[in-house]
Parts: structure tokens; C-alpha cells; sequence
């Protein structure tokens, strides 16, 4: 098959244009790369819906009545909205001393930011259990005082932000690098005081760069599993994320409540996919122009 | 005016606008707190280990095992990736075709979809009954409970890698020279791999490169489809869980501080791939 893939490609290419393939070349490179796709990005997806809807809508909804099902997307809801505001701050920090000032080690520090992507999932767990663990170097301090970090929310928040670290940072970064001073000196010349020129020039000027990284940021922070899943300690009803919660119904085979669980989650990252694509189409110009991913 | 303000800028370091105090400090504080403390924890925990205690857990059978797979499979998978990326990349940079649009937001979907949702997705599409594995059992083939269904897995998490840094260059590639090429009597054959794929090789191995790092510390999506059999299906990430569950700590860390240093080697490498890119062709 390849063999004759290869030769139709040649022939194709010998009567092709000069800077061109000829149609029976790319109606087969076209065919590849969508089956390639269809195989490995639609079908899994559909997958998730077909599963869950396996036995109609009643059961799929009946998947939600269950207390602890409700706990973990509250969970979810609130360790993302402790998580993904304190990185948006930490993003604007960042980019604000990184692209506004000169300072040596500068590349360093962005270096430093992008970290977290680097760090297996599991190892981002593994470290806070290192810290705060029953035999974790602060464990001993935790223990006599009273306070539980890992096994609880705490830990399930810290693991989160430690995984979501860099999206609004890397995304302003190169926004408000390519933005420059200009602006911002012009209003501090014009007498504006520096939260005002930061309200009134900055903010609209990096808004949907803002929002772009947020997006990203609340993706990944509501779907994160296997960092949280090092912290949790898996108690139903207490410490079980949506992503959690997913395994937990998968491993005692409720495929149906399961799968319900995950076309929640497959439901957001559409519409995040939606929107990001939306704000590339409506506002490209004004997002991180040689964005990585 | 402006042009003296940004000259003042040049020659006296931080310029007229205020908070660089405020936000550098709160940068590097949050830094600290959230990053770098945290993985100095695991630093400080695996200097206790020793040399020697290091060497025992690297080579010790299962996890030696589970290194192997981590590492095996998701080169494998970046391989698939980097073949295929390209070729996805090319279908959409250069041919036009109803839905081309849709395609390429669809590309971004593993890195939308949570880990453990793609996990239980693939299981069910490729385990024996699955509307894949149903179709390849009668070939004898299994994917699911196996490493094939762990490299599924890598293949999903991993496409958009590749993509997504092969297809900004290949947009800029300069037509005129295929032209070139193609007037001094070169083949299309020839102008693909002569002309048009050295640029984008640096491209394609940072692409890799990335793909091949997210692999290795994969966890959520490929627990489900791996069966997790010591020595056969269990990879290191997950090793690194079941130590912590049966309280051994040093394991764990030992572990975790081998996957890491192989991501810094990783990191390393794409600057160092992308370092020469920018002296050989002058673009990333």
C-alpha cells in the first residue's frame, strides 16, 4: 500500500504543476492526513458521546443526581476559581516587569516561567506531597499545628496552579513585548499616574491577549488529573475533582456515569476550542503573534 | 519626544513608568512559592538518597522496566507524530478543501480535552469489543491492555505538537524559490526534499522534541488503555504513583528526579536545536 501510495504520488508529481502537486497527489494527501485525523481526533471524541448517551438521556441524566458526582464538580468549580485568578495576577506581574523594564537575568526568568510545562504531571503532584506530606519536609510543622494541605483542598488548589502556571504569562509576554513603552510613556507624560495609564492604556490594549491565556488557563486547571490526582487521596464527596471522579466511575465499570461525567468535560474543552478559535479569527491582531501552542 | 524617552530608556536602565519594584517582587515571590520551592523540595529529598541510593532505584528491575517503556513508546509516538504532523501541516498550509478551517481548529483538541477523558475514550474505542478493536481483533492485533495502546495514547496527546510549530514556517516559506528550483529542472520530488524540507527541520525536531518530552510524563490518558502490567504495560509516571501509595518515598523521588532531568536534557536540546536554527536559516 505504501508502495503504491508512493508511485501514484510520483506520477502525479510528474505531470503536477511546477510549484505544485497534481490533483491525484493531494486528493491522497488530503485523504491521509483527515483519516489520520478522523482516527485519532474525532473518533475518540465522538466516543465520549456515544458512551455517555449509550442508554438515552435519562440515564445520562440520571448520572447527575448522584451527591458526590455534584460534590466533585463543585470541587472542580472552586479549585479553578482560586486557581486560574491567581495566575491571571501572577501573569500580569510578570509580563508588566518583564516587557516594561530592563533588568539582567530576564531570560532567565521566563525560562524559569515555562517550567511548569516541562514537569511530568505526576512529578507536579509528587512535590507538593515532598513539602507539605505526612513525611514531607514541612510535614512535621503541619501535623502539630493542625493543618492538612495534601489529601484536601489546599493541596488539590496548589497542584493546580503549580500546572497552569505559565498560560497567561507566556501568552501577555510576547504581546506586550511587541506592544512596547511607547504608549504607557506617553500617558505618564500627559500626567496620568502609573494605575491609571495601567487601567485606562494597558488593560485594553492586552485585553483579549488576556482573555486568550485565561481560556487556556481555565482548560487546563478544570481537566488537570494527574497532578491532582497525586494530591487528592480520592475521598468521594470531599476531595474528587470531575477528572477524578471520571476514574473512580470508570474503575468500579459505571462506564455510563462515567462517560456522563466526561461529556461534561469534552463539552468545555469544545467551547474552549470555540472560543479560542474565535478570538484568533476576530482579534488575531491583537494576541501573541509567534505563539507556540 | 517619544523618541527621546525611548533613548533615555536605553541609557539609564528602568524608564519613567512605575511598579517595577511591585511587580518584579511579586513575581519572583510567587515564583518561588509556586515553582521553585516545590521542586527544590524533590532536589533536597533526592540529594538524601545519595549516589548510591539513586543508582539502586534506577536499576532496580521494574523501574528500569517502566523507564524503558516511558521512553520507548513515546519516541515511537513523537516518530508517528513527526510524520504525520508534517503532513497534516502541508494539507493545511497549502491545499484548500471544504472544511479546511474546522480541521485546523480540530487540531488543537488534545490539548483542550482533559487527559482522563481522552483516556477512557481511547480505551473504549480499542479495547475488544471498541468500535476499533473490534475491527482489528480478527487480525490477531491488540491494541488496548497493551504498549500499542499506550503509543495510541502518546500519538493523541502528542499531534498537536508538531503541528502547531512545523505549520507558522511552513506558511512563510518563500514560493519564489520552488520556482526556482523547479525552472533549474528540478522534479517536484526533488524540490520537496531538497528545497522545502531542510528549513523546516529544525521546526520538525523541536516538534518532536516537545512531543516526545509530553509523552514520556504523560499520565492521565494513558493509564486506562495500558492494562498496567509491571514489566510489559506500566510506565514511569504511573510507577512513580504506586510507590507513593505504598508509602515509599524515596522510590518515588528517585524516580521523579530521573524523568526530570530527562525533561531539562529535553528543554536543553529544543534551545540548542532552535539556537542553531536561528544561525543556519535565521527564523525558529
Amino acid at each position: 500500500m505504501a508502495m503504491s501510495d508512493t508511485d501514484d504520488w510520483r506520477a502525479a508529481a510528474a505531470t503536477a504543476g511546477a510549484t505544485g502537486e497534481g490533483f491525484a497527489a493531494r486528493a491522497v494527501l488530503i485523504a491521509l492526513a483527515l483519516g489520520f485525523l478522523a482516527l485519532f481526533l474525532v473518533l475518540p471524541l465522538v466516543a465520549v458521546f456515544a458512551e455517555a448517551f449509550r442508554n438515552g438521556v435519562g440515564a445520562w441524566w440520571a448520572a447527575f443526581q448522584d451527591p458526590d458526582g455534584l460534590a466533585a464538580i463543585r470541587l472542580t468549580l472552586i479549585v479553578t476559581a482560586i486557581a486560574v485568578p491567581a495566575n491571571l495576577v501572577f501573569g500580569i506581574a510578570a509580563a508588566w516587569a518583564i516587557t516594561k523594564f530592563r533588568f539582567p537575568g530576564k531570560s532567565l526568568l521566563i525560562t524559569l516561567i515555562d517550567l511548569p510545562f516541562s514537569v511530568s504531571p505526576v512529578v507536579s503532584g509528587l512535590v507538593w506531597v515532598l513539602l507539605f506530606g505526612a513525611q514531607g519536609l514541612l510535614g512535621p510543622f503541619l501535623k502539630a499545628n493542625g493543618l492538612q494541605i495534601i489529601f484536601a483542598v489546599p493541596g488539590l488548589v496548589l497542584a493546580t496552579i503549580f500546572v497552569t502556571f505559565p498560560f497567561v504569562a507566556r501568552e501577555l509576554i510576547p504581546l506586550m513585548e511587541e506592544q512596547g513603552t511607547a504608549d504607557e510613556e506617553a500617558a505618564m507624560t500627559l500626567g496620568a499616574s502609573g494605575l491609571t495609564t495601567f487601567v485606562r492604556v494597558t488593560l485594553p490594549n492586552i485585553k483579549w491577549g488576556l482573555l486568550y491565556g485565561v481560556l487556556l488557563c481555565n482548560a487546563r486547571a478544570m481537566g488537570e488529573f494527574g497532578a491532582v490526582s497525586v494530591v487528592s487521596g480520592h475521598v468521594r464527596g470531599l476531595t474528587n475533582t470531575m477528572p477524578l471522579h471520571v476514574e473512580i466511575l470508570y474503575n468500579e465499570y459505571e462506564f455510563v456515569a462515567a462517560f456522563a461525567m466526561a461529556s461534561l468535560l469534552a463539552a468545555l474543552a469544545l467551547v474552549t476550542l470555540v472560543l479560542k478559535t474565535f478570538l484568533e479569527w476576530r482579534y488575531g491582531g491583537h494576541l501573541a503573534g509567534g505563539r507556540g501552542h | 519626544m517619544a523618541q527621546a524617552l525611548v533613548l533615555g530608556r536605553r541609557t539609564s536602565g528602568p524608564g519613567v513608568l512605575p511598579g517595577f519594584g511591585l511587580s518584579i517582587g511579586f513575581t519572583l515571590v510567587y515564583l518561588s512559592l509556586i515553582v521553585l520551592i516545590p521542586l527544590g523540595a524533590l532536589a533536597l529529598k533526592a540529594a538524601g538518597l545519595g549516589v548510591d541510593g539513586l543508582l539502586k532505584i534506577a536499576f532496580d528491575a521494574r523501574v528500569l522496566a517502566a523507564l524503558k517503556i516511558s521512553f520507548g513508546v513515546a519516541f515511537a509516538a513523537a516518530l508517528i507524530n513527526a510524520i504525520f504532523g508534517v503532513l497534516v501541516a502541508w494539507v493545511l498550509v497549502r491545499y484548500d478543501f471544504p472544511g479546511r478551517a474546522l480541521v485546523d481548529a480540530a487540531v488543537d483538541l488534545p490539548f483542550a480535552l482533559p487527559t482522563a477523558v481522552a483516556g477512557i475514550a481511547l480505551a473504549a474505542l480499542y479495547a475488544g469489543n471498541g468500535w476499533v478493536g473490534a475491527l482489528l481483533e480478527p487480525y490477531g492485533i491488540k491494541v488496548a491492555y497493551t504498549p500499542l495502546g499506550i503509543m495510541v495514547a502518546l500519538v493523541f496527546v502528542g499531534l498537536p505538537f508538531v503541528v502547531r510549530t512545523v505549520q507558522p514556517l511552513m506558511q512563510e516559506l518563500d514560493r519564489e524559490i520552488e520556482e526556482a528550483s523547479a525552472t533549474l529542472g528540478a522534479s517536484r520530488l526533488q524540490t520537496i526534499t531538497r528545497v522545502l524540507l531542510p528549513p523546516l527541520l529544525p521546526a520538525v525536531l523541536t516538534g518532536f522534541a516537545l512531543a516526545f518530552a509530553r509523552g514520556v510524563g504523560e499520565y492521565g490518558s494513558v493509564i486506562f488503555i495500558a492494562g498496567n502490567m509491571p514489566y510489559v504495560s506500566e510506565i514511569a509516571p504511573l510507577l512513580i504513583v504506586i510507590k507513593l501509595e505504598e508509602f515509599d518515598y524515596r522510590g518515588a523521588t528517585g524516580i521523579a528526579l530521573i524523568m526530570l532531568l530527562v525533561s531539562f536534557a529535553m528543554l536543553l536540546v529544543i534551545n540548542l536545536i532552535q539556537a542553531w536554527s536561528r544561525k543556519r536559516y535565521g527564523h525558529v
